[in-house]
């Protein structure tokens, strides 16, 4: 339960190695949450030691996003660890190669899996939950990859842009239940995932998206950015020309 | 069924929503309870206390107010007898024409009966008069298992009769209660004002002298900093005699008058309540109080419920809310109290409520909040910049000191450092299994705290 001043005693991590998802975590742990479930394939690892010096215990759970006949029985496990989930963060996803991805559709198909079916169907079933129990926030990490999708990574971006609209939708239809989803629409953020790709204008760390999340949760927003600038960047990319968008070199 | 219907508290912080029906009688209610999901249920009054106490997040909400009716007053036994859902406003507007007063109100009218006995409610003659519970005469309690009790505090089940007063709704749907009531010649009251210079004066005038008045209570100025820290208002009052009032008032001494109220603005700009726009109301409010008057005659309403004149004040805080702080730490542990005062003064809370009470003999309830000490109530932006640290550092002072929080105000507070300031939760908890056996009841509260 969120209580007043915004802390919020379990977070679910969808993505529990993902770096950006652990950030948020942290940052939840760090304003009071005493509980964090993280759910990778094959479980979580080593869980990372600060959760338990601030406090919060940690448990881990098996999640395979490709397997959405699972996804519902994920949610009821975390359920059944802490109760009921006040955050849901879900934060996994592959970023990939595009020049792999277009010699191999059967790799690019998997990757839109991870990327856009499997929130789907994880998505559902835990706005199913939340509305059960009257409150709680599922925070989607979306990318401004999805806002306008770019010829140098549209299997990626058209997944995000797929889960952004998702996500929206999903935010209209839990109005009033007591339950609310967060996208957040990071640019750049130097992690693992993103290693191979050069930085782009306005990067983030994974730190600055959990200060952007923490905010959107305390202020009841239903979008944020991160960094902020993004959001009139992007404004002005929309408007681009095609032919001068479809130059862009990334 | 209704569709779910998000709730908050008075602070209007963290909504949770809940199907709510609204039951008119006994039976309404047991019916109601039995058709509570794997969520809950819980009993809801006039959404008076602060935080989440009155909601239930996915659960089933009963709104009691339907449970309304006039009160019958027995001038023999000088008792008056209420549907749970009965507002006290509008048994203070039975009783005093009658020539009778509540035995205790708190600083609104706006609450049910059934609310103000499961919140123990007190008021400015706690020192005198303890809180609400012990005017209790008798209630009738609606348990999920659809028993109903009959409790007081010499008859029936008394160890759930005290577990229910202060019991914050958890032991069952209250739906009637008796209560003592006082007798009164005038609805005015006779007020003496002082001014004080700082905390320890004010604390100096209130020792020396809280014995000699039936009501008392002290504004204090937070945001005044330095040799100023802690000034106040304070208030002193007996209830008046005919010979106290003006003239054309003797005529009808009895005559109940609130006034229309105005209604607040429906919407605020977030932070209009500020360190500078509180600041500027405290300094104008101190210095209109006078530094020392007597025997002035005020209108009850004026005096117990000055909000109430305002409707839906609660809103001047802006969309984000805000939160109640209350504690008590007993007598001696007055340097606790110097140290919340000297925090907040000087991170500049904008608190323009600030409230200080000393509290006398409790109640036997496990869960009533009142103890022999002193009270400050305060409330502040929920917006406020490093509010939640500020707060926990507070908890720990007053948790040390021997003091506890007022659940019926809390609405952050975590269920460790509650659990060890009501060391008989486990007590209350087994009385509790005995009338909720499938531990149907619960709130957001509850689950918060660890209360069930």
């Amino acid at each position: 339960m969120r209580d007043s001043l915004g802390s919020v005693r379990t977070v679910l991590l969808l993505g529990g190695r993902s770096e950006i998802g652990l950030a948020v975590a942290e940052r939840l742990v760090r304003e009071g949450a005493r509980e964090v479930v993280l759910a990778a394939r094959g479980g979580a690892g080593e869980a990372p030691g600060v959760f338990g010096a601030l406090g919060a215990t940690t448990h881990s759970l098996e999640f395979d996003a490709e397997d959405a006949d699972t996804h519902a029985a994920v949610v009821a496990a975390a359920v059944e660890l802490v109760g009921d989930l006040d955050v849901v963060v879900d934060a996994f996803g592959v970023l990939g190669e595009q020049a792999e991805y277009e010699a191999d559709p059967l790799a690019a198909a998997r990757a839109a899996t991870v990327n856009y079916t499997g929130h789907v169907s994880v998505g559902l079933a835990v706005a199913a939950r939340l509305r059960e129990q009257g409150h709680g926030v599922l925070v989607v990490l979306s990318s401004v990859a999805g806002v306008r999708v770019r010829r140098a990574n549209f299997v990626y971006g058209s997944a995000k842009a797929g889960l952004d609209g998702f996500a929206q939708g999903l935010a209209d239809s839990l109005h009033g239940t007591g339950a609310r989803v967060l996208v957040v629409r990071p640019g750049y953020v130097a992690t693992r995932m993103s290693r191979h790709v050069d930085p782009a204008p306005f990067p983030a760390t994974p730190g600055q998206v959990a200060d952007s999340v923490s905010r959107g949760l305390r202020g009841g927003a239903t979008t944020v950015w991160a960094p902020r600038v993004l959001q009139p960047v992007f404004a002005g990319m929309r408007m681009m020309p095609r032919a001068l968008w479809r130059r862009l070199g990334r | 069924m209704s569709r779910p219907t998000l709730l908050t508290g008075w602070g209007r912080t963290a909504p949770t929503a809940a199907r709510v029906v609204r039951p008119r009688t006994l039976e309404q209610a047991a019916q109601a309870l039995t058709r509570a999901g794997p969520r809950g249920a819980l009993a809801r009054g006039l959404g008076r206390s602060y935080g989440d106490a009155a909601q239930a997040a996915g659960g089933l909400v009963l709104d009691c107010t339907g449970l309304a009716g006039p009160p019958r007053l027995d001038t023999g036994r000088a008792e008056v007898t209420a549907p749970a859902g009965t507002s006290l406003e509008r048994i203070i507007a039975h009783l005093l024409p009658r020539g009778y007063f509540v035995p205790v109100t708190p600083g609104t009218r706006h609450v049910t009966l059934g609310g103000a006995i499961a919140a123990d409610v007190h008021g400015k003659n706690h020192h005198a008069d303890s809180s609400i519970g012990a005017h209790v005469r008798s209630l009738t309690l609606l348990t999920p298992v659809g028993e109903v009790h009959r409790l007081g505090p010499d008859h029936g089940d008394t160890e759930l009769f005290w577990a229910t007063v202060g019991g914050m709704g958890l032991t069952g749907v209250i739906t009637e209660a008796t209560l003592g009531v006082h007798p009164v010649e005038t609805a005015h009251v006779r007020v003496d004002t002082d001014r004080t210079g700082d905390l320890d004066s004010t604390l100096d005038l209130m020792a020396r002298t809280d014995h000699a008045y039936r009501y008392t209570v002290c504004w204090v100025d937070l945001l005044a900093r330095g040799a100023a820290t802690g000034r106040g208002v304070l208030t002193r009052a007996h209830h008046a005699r005919p010979a106290d009032l003006p003239a054309p008032q003797r005529r009808e001494p009895l005559r109940y008058r609130t006034g229309t109220p105005l209604p607040a603005p429906p919407w605020a700009p977030p932070r209009l309540l500020n360190r500078w726009t509180v600041s500027a109301f405290n300094t104008a409010y101190y210095n209109a109080a006078p530094q020392r008057r007597r025997g002035q005659a005020q209108p009850v309403g004026g005096f117990f419920h000055p909000l109430d004149s305002v409707r839906g004040w609660n809103r001047m805080y802006g969309p984000r809310g805000f939160v109640q702080y209350q504690f008590v730490v007993p007598f001696g542990e007055e340097d606790t109290l110097r140290a919340v005062v000297a925090g907040l003064s000087g991170v500049g809370a904008p608190s323009f409520l600030a409230v200080l009470k000393r509290m006398g003999e409790p109640t036997p309830g496990p869960l009533s909040f009142p103890r022999p000490g002193w009270a400050l109530a305060l409330d502040l932006p929920a917006d406020l910049p490093g509010l939640a640290r500020l707060l926990r550092g507070f908890d720990e002072r007053v948790l040390a000191a021997g003091g506890r929080l007022y659940l019926a105000k809390d609405s952050r507070a975590d269920a460790e450092t509650v659990h060890a300031m009501y060391p008989e939760i486990p007590s209350w908890q087994a009385t509790r299994a005995r009338a909720d056996p499938g531990g149907v009841l619960v709130s957001d509260l509850a689950r918060r705290l660890r209360l069930v």
